[in-house]
């Protein structure tokens, strides 16, 4: 079986996969990074995006093997001692989860939209979304710890 | 997904060689379209050989009359570009979601030429030329069906050359899941005519010859307002019957030419 390496969340890793191994499970079964959630079979629900040398991108539409020598950032990577996010903070000062199944991707995706739109108003929030399904909020109270989030990271 | 041998091609040559050495092989771009294709097990390859890390497929490059964009250049790369025509920019930054905009790629989307895919549009729409490994092909002459192209096996499209409009715009209709066009038009006045694609309606990308001379004479979105397409021939599924898209030509022409201004 091929060998893949990669840096994940900052930590040079590799492992044994088939060519076929998606990236999100090799995240999930062989480094043991379960935050990273499955949703669909169809690439559309969005709760397995990460960032892939700095881009967000759905891991469950990438063979382990593409990301072969990428920076690969998950849910995992963003607090720092303990320390959550200023976008993870967001979500739970807004209630911007419920069952919490689709907020890894949310919270990914909404980090990619914010890094390179630091003041998004509501309506390219939600555009910029698009590609997250979540089934519990309603998107009202995501789109507001987004809106809370952007500010507090210097928006 | 059935296993295959992963493989990454290093330059053009190399990927013609691996595909011609594969029993079976397929090329990988963005993987947006072929990645769910092959987790479904609606196909299966012995050989997938990667393209992304030949350069030189990928990049904007702007010269004379036109701009020529690599096979590889991402939609968001294509999105966020001053250097090609504002109403491309604006078609693929509606592709999809930003995730799929970050991976798919201009390559990829028109080789599988799905008939609700936005980039035929474009490349019908302008007038594109796009560029294989082995020659050059007219876009009138490269989608030539339901998912049907004029490649041949083994052919590799290295880049699409855009001719610069004097106005282009581009208006669809997606569809509220997946966001490819249910109907999506794209009207162009170039220097030597007028030309009007429309993608999502038909089995394959298709011009309106009736719009295009209506235009010509008169440019607005009122030119096109009295002409309607046949629903015959048209797509019918559970998003919609041909007669709804039919309708649908006539209202995404009027919103191009208006956006095109
Ligand atoms: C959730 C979702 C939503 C989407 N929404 C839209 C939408 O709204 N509009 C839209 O237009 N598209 C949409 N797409 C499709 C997306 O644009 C894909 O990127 C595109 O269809 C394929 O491009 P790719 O680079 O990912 O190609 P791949 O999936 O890698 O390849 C697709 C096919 O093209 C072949 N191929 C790739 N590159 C070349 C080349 N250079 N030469 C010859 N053959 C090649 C491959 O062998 C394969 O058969 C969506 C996809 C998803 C998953
Ligand atoms: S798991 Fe649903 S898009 Fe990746
Ligand atoms: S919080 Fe339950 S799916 Fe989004």
């Amino acid at each position: 079986m091929p060998t893949v390496s990669m840096t994940v969340n900052g930590q040079a890793v590799s492992g044994e996969v088939e060519d076929r191994t998606l990236l999100v499970q090799f995240l999930r079964e062989n480094l043991r990074l379960t935050g990273t959630h499955v949703g669909c079979d169809t690439s559309q629900c969005g709760a397995c995006v990460v960032h892939v040398n700095g881009d967000s991108m759905k891991s469950c539409s990438m063979l382990a093997l593409q990301a072969e020598g990428a920076e690969v950032t998950t849910i995992e990577g963003l607090a720092s001692n303990g320390e959550l996010n200023p976008m993870q903070q967001a979500f739970m000062d807004n209630h911007g989860l419920q069952c919490g199944f689709c907020t890894p991707g949310m919270v990914m995706s909404a980090m990619d939209l914010v890094a390179k739109n630091p003041n998004p108003d509501e309506a390219t929030i939600r555009e910029n979304l698009e590609g997250n399904l979540c089934r519990c909020t309603g998107y009202h109270n995501i789109v507001k710890a987004v809106q809370q989030a952007a500010k507090t990271m210097g928006g | 997904m059935y296993n295959f041998n992963y493989q990454r091609a290093s330059s053009l040559d190399d990927a013609v060689a691996k595909l011609g050495a594969a029993s079976d092989g397929t090329l990988l771009a963005g993987g947006q379209t072929l990645i769910p294709t092959l987790k479904q097990r609606l196909a299966s390859h012995s050989d997938v050989i990667d393209l992304s890390g030949i350069g030189d497929l990928r990049g904007i490059s702007a010269d004379g009359g036109g701009v020529t964009v690599g096979a590889l250049t991402r939609h968001a790369e294509v999105a966020a570009s001053a250097d090609v025509p504002a109403a491309l920019a604006a078609l693929a930054d509606g592709i999809g979601d930003p995730q799929v905009r970050n991976c798919g790629t201009l390559g990829g989307s028109i080789a599988n030429a799905d008939p609700a895919a936005d980039y035929p549009a474009a490349v019908l729409g302008l007038g594109a030329t796009v560029n294989t490994n082995l020659r050059s092909i007219a876009a009138d002459d490269f989608f030539t069906g339901l998912f049907e192209t004029a490649l041949n096996d083994g052919e590799i499209i290295t880049s699409v050359t855009f001719p610069t409009p004097q106005k282009a715009g581009y208006a669809k209709f997606p569809n509220p899941a997946s966001r490819y066009a249910m109907v999506g038009v794209f009207a162009a006045q170039m220097g030597d005519g007028v030309r009007v694609a429309v993608t999502g309606a038909g089995p394959c990308v298709f011009r309106v010859a009736e719009m295009e001379s209506a235009l010509a004479g008169n440019w607005s979105a009122d030119a096109v307002a009295g002409i309607s397409v046949s629903a015959d021939g048209l797509n019918s599924d559970l998003h919609g019957s041909a007669e709804y898209r039919a309708h649908l030509v006539t209202v995404m022409a009027k919103r191009a030419v208006a956006a095109a201004g």
